[in-house]
């Protein structure tokens, strides 16, 4: 039952993904968006992932842990929306995110640990 | 050429974000997840923005995506360290079928 459940899983997220990269779509729109459409979709679907183990997780180290990674996406579609608009300020945001998101993350670790902010 | 390879540069960076969300999602302890969540850094996002350097060239877009990747490798390894290390001195449980805690044992040994 367990194996069953687990190939359904397998099976769903294989036909999403084929479908979403692979099936042809209309050409009212040009293929550049098309292309950047499928990319962030991905990147999308992955948020959703962190924000389910963000609202299941059973410790606070699993929700820093999920939250680092929502950051580091946000990153990575900063730097994807640079390439099609081409304005150079989305890879400033990117970094400017990357810094207070290891700033924040040794905060939450220092405070989970159960150590005073200013030893 | 330098579009197609930045192409292929960001389908590996996605191909790894999904795998290691999915393995964040679905490991079944925190430390197995950060071991698996951690490769969305250093091989996903990094991936992704060596494709972006690979489409922009040497201009200063390109040398800020350079930038990136070099602050991203050297603070998520500390990061992922620091959130294992609180984890652990706060007290979470590891998984029934882990081997060893060698950690456990030095903090026993002081």
């Amino acid at each position: 039952m367990k194996r069953l459940r687990y190939f359904i899983g397998l099976l769903g997220i294989v036909a999403t993904l084929a479908a979403v990269l692979f099936l042809p779509v209309p050409s009212i729109v040009s293929w550049q968006s098309v292309y950047l459409g499928k990319i962030f979709f991905i990147l999308v679907l992955c948020g959703v992932l962190c924000l389910w183990r963000l609202f299941l997780g059973p410790t606070p180290s699993d929700r820093a842990a999920a939250l680092d990674i929502l950051g580091i996406l946000i990153i990575g579609f900063c730097a994807i929306l640079g390439i099609p608009t081409g304005r150079d300020w989305y890879i400033d945001i990117a970094i400017a995110w990357a810094l207070q998101s290891f700033i924040s993350i040794l905060a939450l670790g220092k405070y989970l640990e159960g150590r005073r902010f200013d030893e | 050429m330098n579009e197609v390879i930045g192409t292929i540069f960001i389908a590996i960076g996605l191909a790894f974000d999904f795998f290691g969300c999915l393995g964040l999602l679905r490991f079944p302890d925190i430390y197995n997840r950060l071991h698996s969540s951690i490769k969305c850094v250093t091989m996903g996002t990094t991936s992704i923005l060596f494709g972006l350097f690979i489409f922009k060239g040497f201009t200063p877009a390109g040398v800020k995506a350079l930038l990136c990747i070099a602050f991203l490798l050297l603070t998520a390894p500390v990061s992922a360290h620091v959130l294992a290390r609180s984890a652990h001195k706060s007290g979470v449980k590891l998984w029934g079928g882990s081997i060893c805690d060698k950690y456990e044992e030095d903090k026993k040994a002081e």
